[in-house]
């Protein structure tokens, strides 16, 4: 299957897609229509990163740095949970954007 | 008022444990402009004059978020007609849960939908009942109903929300379901809800109009996948297969009493929207009690948890805790027994009447045009009183 995410796409959480402290369960969850799933630290890590300004590539380096991991291995961990969520309408993307004015 | 019992214990007296229900349904009003032949409201409807005041919905909501519940899905009848319909919303946002908007899309104009937006709204899920104003309009019993269905949709996505389009399928219009799905992509929503009619109360009144054929089932099922693979990543596609046509039955709200809740426009609060069809089960109210309360221990939400009141075939069949042997209130209505393995399942011995039945229904002669259906309404108080 064509891969739905590249490096220069910038992941966000559209509208109607929050991320939230479960206060009962104690847990973090990504609510979104008709939906609230559980989330593990590693998920929480990475959809705390969706700014809606950062690319794929500039989120993948950031986190390698942050945890000091190889930046493959956690460019394919983002590429896979997000692949989920794109699926589910539920993150969506948009291209990079260039500057169209040479600015210093 | 009885006191409720002080340990959670199925209604054979076994203990169980509950859990934490993660949504709640909460039908606001029974009032509706659309007269929809499949309803999923009670063949008795709540009238007006018993519907919850706008303060006790927002209390409830606090008891629902300090449960548990994350998502509340506002509904009806027709939400919209409430007035404060905006006021109960914003209550629910502060209360810390998610809004879904479950709508008609009739009866409420874009300043509304402006204000519902202000109000908290997190997202909109409309119901389709056709993909042409001929069928919209027939099944809803409700002129022009499609025509403001289009407009209600267009000022869903100027406004911005995320949108769900429902559609309930049936025989009479399962053939168009490729249609309604390329109608869900042009509306730009992200999500379709493809339900196959359930039948429980009012679409049981209409079963042999609705019925779908098994062919139809196995066309519908052939539609879903393609669509799926055809539009992964661009619109999301919910399916609630014809379980009359199936071999093991649907998991009955995930297990009675084990993640969601309904509300309803008096305040009753049962463990699925059918659940009243249980003729012997009494339900409390949250005027009453606490949700916690009635959620931890009421006889209602307790008798069917866990596995030990199962009957056979249920009780030494591997499938238990996958479908928790079906729906309670298909098995009351069918097998006059709500701890009956539900009749669609094809380990029950009802199971060849049960099919048989629907292939019957299924087979009669009801075109679109001359179908004759028994739509959704309330009873007139001079019905009532005569």
């Amino acid at each position: 299957m064509e891969p739905l995410i590249r490096p220069d796409d910038i992941p966000y959480l559209p509208r109607g897609v929050r991320l939230q402290q479960d206060r009962v369960r104690g847990i973090r969850v990504l609510q979104a229509p008709e939906r609230a799933m559980q989330l593990d630290a590693i998920g929480d890590a990475i959809l705390s990163e969706l700014d809606g300004r950062r690319s794929m590539a500039a989120i993948t380096g950031d986190l390698a740095a942050r945890y000091n991991a190889p930046s493959e291995q956690i460019a394919g961990d983002i590429r896979d949970f997000l692949t989920g969520l794109i699926e589910r309408r539920m993150v969506f993307l948009k291209p990079l954007e260039i500057d169209a004015e040479d600015q210093p | 008022m009885k006191d409720l019992p002080t340990q959670p214990r199925d209604l054979d007296g076994n203990p169980v444990t509950p859990g934490l229900p993660m949504a709640m349904l909460a039908e606001i009003t029974h009032r509706c402009p659309l007269a929809c032949p499949y309803c999923s409201n009670p063949v008795e409807l709540t009238r007006a004059a018993e519907e919850l005041p706008a303060e006790d919905w927002a209390r409830i909501f606090r008891e629902a978020a300090d449960l548990g519940v994350l998502q509340v899905h506002i509904s009806g009848g027709e939400p919209g007609a409430r007035r404060d319909l905006a006021q109960i919303v914003a209550s629910a946002r502060d209360a810390g849960l998610y809004v879904n908007l479950i709508t008609s899309g009739i009866g409420i104009t874009r300043a509304r939908l402006e204000e519902l937006d202000q109000a908290g709204v997190d997202h909109v899920q409309l119901s389709l009942q056709g993909i042409r104003p001929d069928m919209a309009d027939r099944i809803s019993g409700h002129p022009g109903s499609w025509d403001k269905k289009m407009g209600f949709a267009g000022w869903v996505a100027e406004i911005g929300f995320p949108l769900t389009i429902n559609a309930v399928v049936h025989r009479q219009n399962m053939e168009r379901l490729p249609d309604m799905i390329a109608l869900a992509e042009t509306l730009g929503a992200r999500r379709i809800e493809v339900a196959t009619v359930q039948f429980h109360g009012w679409a049981d009144l209409n079963r042999k109009a609705l019925m779908p054929t098994r062919e139809q089932a196995v066309f519908a099922r052939q539609v879903v996948n393609d669509a799926r693979t055809r539009l992964r990543g661009k619109l999301v596609i919910d399916y609630v297969p014809a379980d009359h046509h199936a071999v093991y039955p649907k998991a009955c709200m995930g297990g009675w009493g084990s993640t969601g809740l309904n509300v309803g426009p008096d305040g009753s609060v049962l463990p699925c929207h059918a659940a009243g069809s249980i003729t012997w089960m009494r339900f409390e109210n949250a005027r009453d009690r606490s949700l916690s309360d009635i959620w931890h221990l009421s006889e209602s939400f307790n008798a069917f948890r866990g596995t030990e009141w199962m009957p056979e075939p249920c009780q030494s069949c591997d499938r238990k805790t996958l479908d928790f042997g079906g729906c309670r209130c298909q098995a009351m209505a069918i097998a006059g027994d709500a701890r009956a393995t539900d009749p669609v399942c094809s380990k029950s011995p009802l199971h060849a009447q049960v099919v048989a039945r629907a292939e019957a229904d299924a087979a009669t002669d009801t075109t679109a045009d001359t179908a004759e259906l028994i739509y959704r309404r309330m009873k007139k108080t001079r019905e009532l009183q005569g």
